[in-house]
């Protein structure tokens, strides 16, 4: 099982001091985050994809291509990748270029946008959503697989006798999650074509992620890749920590209270009781976690987001070492434990390239 | 026939008739003429659907109660659990009874936010009796000018009579010229009911499909289309 972080990149004042970082500062914090996710042992590493401020990533693979030359095993990854207004035929290439440079450490999740505007800021239409998301990712999978695409679609221009470069490091294409939080067509796209789905349940109640995983896990097996157990899985998670609980909740509740995410809504209480963001002790984050699997069988990958609601850059590196120190390494145990054989890890590079071996003896 | 088939059956024949009516009361004030409204016109539907065979089960739902999870909906983007239960409720029901307080010339702030919360799609042709209460009668237009139109948007089925409680009905009777407030309740329960009773016949009241096979037809659907995009 993989354990990771994302980060949505929003540049957010921090309430208790009223700063706000720069841009500058905000990027070269997320790739110091980055940094310290593989420091500490994390797996994977996604950063967001957004085209209006207060957020800052708009270019992922500029971001994730820095962050892999001062790296040597992380996988990065996306959360997410707009399928719905990026040119499927940039992101072949995009992400074909990434995965050579990275050496195969990539993957992407597959998502829709985080507000209506970008749909016109793109020259697209925010009714074809679903629709967009479903003809540019079949687009986007032929130009991964085959070397010479003719294609004609509706939302692009036709493309005759066009060869995505560079092809796919070693001719395996980068493992596909498809994030979604409430459109079950996403969770039967990711079934239909055997890919990864992420449920990003950061702010949704538990209850509501587990019927879509159940969705998505019978699509899977309906659609013939496998059993429902063995469906690639991911979910999201916040978790703020300190070695007494009570500290936890004290320094995180005027960033949750304030938070343009979190804040003027429901207690912190109410929230943690109804949405995965655990606020506590180490140990509190290892049992909610474990009980993520409860609800939605052994799964794949889980993300935590740290880098929010304002927290500076030199709390969140200590949370990451609270992550990596005394949670991950636990988790890790736990999970392993009675995980039947038949649940697949989550596939890498290298396990696709193997398996495309195999498949071609 | 063995026995077990037989009451099976019988679940199912009870079932069959066995209608729910919901109510959604959104006045403010405990108590409060508007639910006293809704409970009139709960009464009033209830009867007129005992008297055709049917076994009514009925559920009033008192926003006051849920104004804070109201509220937190709207920031959050998802219902606290009792609001969820209530948008179940309201959803799942075969008739529906709202009501509201007059509140600067329209239905309340509460009420507007509460159906804002509701899927656009899940009230379609769903039988809506409208009603509202109010300090004078000079408001009484609110219920056409106002919440019809809101279920009009939402393509419920409104019942031709709204039901419109003044201050004042609560003290007097009809006169020669205009039907009081009882006949109105009686008329618009009615109305209610014989809407509910014929959608019903048509469709027969069995349990609908749950979520889950909702979201099956779905992604049946989509299915197709994804395969239609297919190349391998």
């Amino acid at each position: 099982m993989q354990f990771g972080i994302f980060s949505v990149g929003d540049v957010t004042p921090d309430p208790t001091t009223g700063r706000t970082p720069s841009e500058r500062a905000r990027i070269k914090a997320i790739v110091a985050i980055a940094l310290k996710a593989e420091e500490v042992g994390l797996d994977v590493f996604a950063t967001g994809e957004h085209h209006n401020p207060p957020f800052v990533p708009s270019s992922p693979t500029t971001m994730l291509g820095y962050i892999a030359a001062r790296t040597e095993r992380i996988v990065l990854s996306t959360a997410t990748t707009l399928i719905t207004t990026n040119d499927p035929v940039k992101i072949a290439e995009d992400y074909a270029m990434l995965q050579h440079l990275a050496d195969g450490r990539v993957d992407l999740m597959m998502g829709r946008g985080n507000t209506g505007p970008v749909y016109p800021w793109f020259g697209q239409d925010i009714r074809e959503g679903i629709n967009l998301a479903k003809e540019n990712y079949a687009l986007l999978r032929r130009l991964w697989r085959e070397d010479v695409v003719d294609w004609e679609g509706k939302f692009r221009t036709p493309l005759q006798g066009f060869t995505s470069t560079p092809r796919p490091l070693d001719g395996v294409p980068p493992f596909v999650w498809h994030g979604s939080i409430r459109s079950p067509e996403i969770a039967e796209q990711a079934a239909y074509y055997g890919d990864g789905f992420f449920h990003n349940n950061i702010f949704w109640p538990f209850d509501h992620t587990r019927r879509m995983v159940e969705l998505y896990r019978r699509r899977y097996a309906f659609h013939g890749h496998g059993h429902p157990e063995q469906a690639i899985v991911g979910l999201g998670g916040q978790v703020f920590m300190r070695k007494n609980s009570q500290d936890a909740v004290r320094e995180f509740r005027p960033y949750f209270d304030n938070a343009p995410v979190y804040g003027h809504g429901p207690s912190l209480e109410e929230f943690t009781e109804q949405t995965p963001l655990t606020v506590g002790s180490p140990q509190q984050v290892i049992e909610r976690t474990l009980s993520f699997r409860e609800s939605v069988g052994d799964y794949q990958r889980q993300l935590f987001l740290m880098d929010h609601a304002g927290l500076p850059l030199k709390t969140v590196l200590q949370q990451l070492d609270i992550l990596g120190e005394e949670v991950v390494p636990v988790l890790r145990k736990e999970f392993a434990i009675d995980r039947p054989v038949n649940v697949p890890d989550a596939p890498t590079h290298g396990l696709l390239r193997d398996a495309r071996a195999v498949t071609a003896e | 026939m063995n026995q077990t088939t037989r009451m099976n059956q019988a679940t199912r024949m009870n079932r069959m008739n066995r209608m729910r009516l919901v109510a959604v009361s959104a006045g403010l004030s405990t108590p409060s003429s508007t639910r006293l409204l809704a409970d009139r016109l709960v009464q009033s539907a209830r009867y007129e659907l005992a008297a055709q065979g049917h076994e009514v089960e009925t559920h009033v739902v008192e926003l006051r109660d849920l104004a804070v999870a109201v509220a937190n909906n709207l920031v959050t983007g998802f219902p606290a659990p009792p609001l969820a239960a209530a948008i179940d409720a309201v959803t799942g029901a075969h008739g529906l009874i709202v009501v509201t307080p007059v509140f600067t010339a329209s239905y309340s702030g509460l009420l507007k936010s509460f159906f804002d919360l509701i899927d656009p799609q899940a009230l379609a042709g769903k039988p809506v009796l409208v009603a509202a209460t109010g300090g004078t009668a000079r408001h009484s237009l609110a219920l056409d000018h106002a919440l019809r139109p809101l279920f009009a948007y939402l393509r419920a089925a409104v019942v031709p009579t709204g039901v419109y409680a003044a201050s004042e009905d609560w003290g007097s009777g009809g006169d020669s010229y205009a039907e009081g407030l009882p006949g109105r309740v009686q008329r618009a329960g009615g109305e209610l009911a014989a809407l509910m009773s014929r959608r019903e016949g048509k469709e027969g009241t069995e349990e609908h499909a749950d979520d889950v096979d909702d979201v099956d037809d779905d992604v049946a659907v989509l299915e197709r289309q994804l395969s239609d995009l297919r190349f391998d």
